[in-house]
């Protein structure tokens, strides 16, 4: 059976289709099985089914991405009650404590981005981590700045990411690996994504964890939900009609 | 003395131009002296064993307690000759003639 690999962040500037299309046919030719592209709020579904299609063609599941940057933490629980519904995976960019706090603890979000550049904005710490393994959130490392990045801006990248990840594994969090690329030319394969994480100290289990099974376990808990047979966690709809 | 083991990689560049195989080894030693530096990169034996210009592929030798090392080094290059470019590993293999079989090369 082919181990379905996955790209949870590809960037991709949808209006640009040609473009567009040379990425997703190159990560199909990579070897990935599921991609997530992120949109802004107010994408009309149409143009969600439209790349959907692509996808389709290119023989590369799809899933819909919002990455959400609230300034406050009421900002972060109102974007959540009305966009949840309408994406498969909901990312947030943690650009201070109070949002990277409420967005830990919330069952509602999949993937905690800190900014790779700005490293005193990097509030994954312990506290982060404790909120966030009683909750479903991820910690989501994106491999574009590691290779970007050069010199001390790389080092210290680097030196924060070891630090994450060794709190993440103390605490139980997922650790989701993901490109963040918009080129294709930028574009790793799963494997090489793996070797990537060995740079902050993730041995090969881990590593090939954090592409192929969290984010794929993150992608099905969603569709579950969003289906319309879903009623809570562990209930579903099985029958309907009157022979029930 | 003890035998050293070896690993062999077969790689695919992905670049718009047609590097030369000078190009080419610059960019990965560069790669990994930059990542793990000159002590690092001593460490891994590294050797072209064979690079076809038009093919854009390459294979080369390493020591096997460095393989990871390489391949993440491999991973991080972003050009070549001053061009954008990407490093592939097609496959993986203990000689040189299980690895033409495995990346029918």
């Amino acid at each position: 059976m082919r181990k379905t690999f996955a790209d949870l962040h590809l960037r991709l500037n949808v209006k640009d289709h040609a473009k567009a299309l040379q990425v997703i046919t190159k990560a199909a030719a990579l070897g990935y099985r599921l991609i997530a592209v992120p949109f802004p709020p107010e994408t009309r579904r149409d143009e969600i089914a439209k790349l959907r299609a692509v996808c389709s063609e290119a023989k590369i599941d799809f899933a819909s991405r919002i990455d959400l940057r609230p300034r406050t933490q009421n900002e972060l629980i109102q974007q959540l009650r009305w966009l949840r519904r309408k994406f498969e995976v909901i990312c947030v960019n943690c650009e201070n404590k109070q949002v990277a706090r409420q967005a830990a603890k919330d069952h509602r979000v999949d993937l905690l981005n800190f900014p790779s550049l700005y490293f005193r904005k990097r509030f994954f710490d312990r506290a982060e981590a404790g909120l966030a393994s009683s909750s479903l959130a991820a910690l989501e490392i994106d491999v574009k700045p590691l290779l970007v990045l050069e010199g001390p801006a790389r080092i210290r990248f680097l030196s924060s990411l070891r630090r994450e990840a060794a709190i993440a594994k103390e605490f139980h969090v997922p650790i989701v690996v993901s490109s963040g690329i918009s080129e294709a030319k930028l574009l790793r394969s799963p494997r090489e994504m793996a070797a990537l994480t060995f740079l902050f100290g993730l041995d090969e289990a881990s590593a090939l964890k954090a592409v192929l099974q969290e984010p794929v376990a993150i992608v099905k808990r969603n569709r579950e939900k969003l289906s319309a047979k879903f009623v809570a966690p562990g209930i579903r709809v099985i029958k309907e009609g009157k022979d029930c | 003395m003890k035998r050293v083991k070896r690993r062999y990689l077969a790689l695919q560049v992905d670049s718009d131009g047609l590097p030369s195989q000078k190009d080419f080894m610059d960019a990965v030693w560069s790669a990994v002296a930059k990542l793990y530096g000159e002590y690092g990169a001593s460490l891994t034996n590294l050797a072209l064993i064979d690079y076809d210009v038009e093919k854009k592929t390459a294979v080369i030798r390493t020591s096997l307690a460095t393989v990871d090392l390489v391949r993440t080094s491999l991973a991080s290059i972003t050009s070549v000759a001053d061009r954008e470019a990407a490093v592939h590993i097609l496959a993986v293999s203990g000689t040189i003639k299980a690895l033409r079989k495995k990346a029918r090369l």
